[in-house]
């Protein structure tokens, strides 16, 4: 069996009477990627946030590669290892493509290294050019791009992107698809989705959320035949 | 960026060297040692306001706590060295203290801006009603709104007799002002600088990078704080009296406008403002024609109206413009963009 890298047990969030989580127990191997999907609502986003460390479950616990960090605040869990990007886009925008990446490469390399692999991640995004502009003069897919920079010059062994390919051109989308498989090769990944067609092209192993909990775990090829998982998506029996 | 820092401190150096010598040809030392000490304290407001987005409305209280500190350590003590350490130690740890509660607790930019304010007027209510014989810290009656006159000034480390006063406080003092914007320099080329900017910039996304961001905060602002106090102490020497109006709002806001006047986000803009409009307000004090709160509130509507983000930056990008050149600091040009939009929403 494959090395456990991400678990949950009865991970619960309430707001009020709204239950967002129910009683989601979750398990994540060893550079595994895996797309989270569900109706708006489903609970997807709440279920990312509190393994981030965004919000702290209701009840339930959180264990990464053995260690608990159920009540963990954000940074500590980064601290791991644990590369992050959330569904708005969360960059420096008045500091330089450079300046956003080494910051995050600085986080665990000593200064002069954290330059040399943001120069390097820099060419291999295809920034090159844009290294010393301000980010928020640059398109958004760059952006984009530059986050999930961000998320990997750090090396993670775990990567969690919500909604990377939200209002993003076929190019770009393409671009990130295959920046996600490198990140794949030693990181385990989770993406939140709702773009579909995206998640076909990534084929990978799919989550299903439905209010709250998960409704089933399968190929997405199956998934995408299930009669249940149609009729959530359509909305038929909800 | 180690070469960048040296030849930055060389022409900070020697800039310095040529103002000192030449200010008092033009003002007296008297005042000049007060704009220094006013430059200082902006420059305190700047660092953690323009570069690290903490808008502290009661910077005053820590000029305030710096200058009482000095004062009651030196009517104790009756030497001037560990005084001036403690103005710096005590405003820095209650900084400490204080941001650990806001930035810990993970309030709002508007929220800071609350409490800062209401923590300076606590202390100036408190440091006002100490008026009765029972407020006593030693040998020092706190003499609520009399202040606290009478004490040790600066004095040659170990000798409390020969004082240091007149031309040699402003020499003094803008030694100090130029080690201070040595040290500020530095940090803010530093790694913690850098990371600095990128929590003003945004704070979500450094906590996701793994950095600890409440304790950043904190840091910063207690730094900013220790400048304060050290102003505080130094103008404690210059007026030789502490009153509870060091604490008072309008100390707190003339920071502000201080720093918006001079530029956000320079190391330079805060302590120009600061130096520019003091000498003005000293100046209008001359004559009896206008009130020269009328004209500072004049001043700054202009400057949030038509020069928004201040002198420094202005001058840069005139430069800029004119010479086709980019201008002195790295730093400077960076926030330019930014700087003028967080000083009119914050204005």
């Amino acid at each position: 069996m494959v090395e456990t890298v991400l678990e949950t047990h009865g991970l619960t969030m309430r707001f009020g009477g709204v239950v967002a989580a129910n009683n989601v127990d979750f398990r994540l191997g060893r550079r595994e990627l895996r797309c989270l999907i569900g109706p708006n609502g489903a609970g997807k986003s709440t279920f990312f946030k509190c393994v981030t460390g965004l919000q702290t479950p209701t009840s339930g616990t959180v264990y990464m590669r053995g260690q608990e960090t159920t009540d963990w605040r954000p940074h500590q869990v980064a601290s791991l290892g644990v590369g992050i990007k959330t569904q708005v886009p969360n960059v420096m925008d008045g500091l330089s493509v450079h300046e956003n990446i080494w910051l995050a490469a600085r986080r665990f390399l000593p200064s002069r290294e954290a330059s040399q692999r943001t120069r390097d991640i820099i060419e291999r995004l295809g920034l090159g050019d844009l290294s010393r502009r301000d980010l928020g003069q640059l398109a958004h897919g760059e952006r984009q791009r530059v986050e999930l920079g961000i998320v990997a010059v750090t090396d993670p062994w775990l990567v969690l992107l919500d909604e990377p390919a939200a209002g993003m051109s076929a190019e770009d989308v393409e671009r990130m698809t295959g920046i996600i498989y490198e990140l794949n090769r030693t990181a385990a990944i989770i993406i939140v989705e709702h773009d579909m067609q995206f998640i076909r092209s990534i084929a990978s192993t799919v989550t299903v959320f439905h209010q709250g909990s998960i409704l089933m775990e399968d190929h997405v090829d199956r998934v995408m035949a299930d009669p249940t998982v149609r009729n959530v998506y359509l909305g038929k029996n909800a | 960026m180690q070469n960048q820092f040296g030849r930055d401190a060389f022409a900070l150096l020697v800039t310095a060297g040529v103002l000192v010598w030449i200010a008092p040809l033009v003002i007296s030392t008297y005042t000049l040692t007060v704009l220094i000490v006013y430059g200082m304290l902006a420059l305190s407001l700047g660092l953690i306001w323009g570069y690290g987005g903490i808008l502290c409305f009661g910077q005053a209280a820590f000029f305030g706590l710096g200058a009482y500190t000095y004062a009651i350590a030196a009517i104790n003590i009756g030497e001037s060295t560990l005084p001036m350490l403690l103005a710096i130690i005590v405003p820095f740890i209650f900084a400490m203290m204080l941001g650990a509660m806001m930035f810990y607790g993970r309030l709002g930019d508007v929220y800071v801006g609350v409490i800062t304010l209401v923590v300076t007027l606590i202390l100036y209510r408190f440091i006002n009603s100490t008026a009765g014989p029972q407020f006593v810290l030693g040998k020092a009656r706190l003499g609520g709104f009399n202040g606290i006159p009478g004490f040790q000034t600066l004095n040659v480390p170990g000798n409390p007799d020969s004082y240091i006063w007149g031309d040699g406080l402003y020499y003094f003092a803008a030694a100090a002002l130029v080690v201070v914007l040595l040290l500020v320099s530095w940090l803010l080329a530093s790694p913690f600088g850098r990371i600095a900017v990128g929590i003003r910039e945004n704070e979500t996304r450094m906590s996701l990078m793994g950095y600890d961001v409440a304790a950043r905060k904190t840091l910063l602002f207690a730094l900013g704080a220790a400048i304060a106090g050290l102003a505080g102490a130094l103008f404690a020497n210059w007026a030789e009296i502490v009153t509870p109006s060091l604490f008072s709002l309008g100390q707190s806001a003339e920071i502000i406008i201080w720093c918006i006047a001079g530029g956000l986000g320079t190391r330079f803009g805060p302590i120009i403002g600061a130096a520019a409009l003091a000498y003005l307000k000293f100046l209008l004090g001359q004559q009896t024609l206008v009130d020269n709160t009328v004209i500072m509130g004049l001043i700054l509507v202009l400057f949030v109206l038509f020069l928004p983000k201040g002198i420094v930056p202005a001058v840069v990008s005139g430069w800029t413009t004119l010479f086709g050149r980019r201008g002195a600091g790295k730093a400077t040009a960076l926030r330019r963009n930014r700087a003028g939009r967080g000083a009119v929403s914050h204005g």
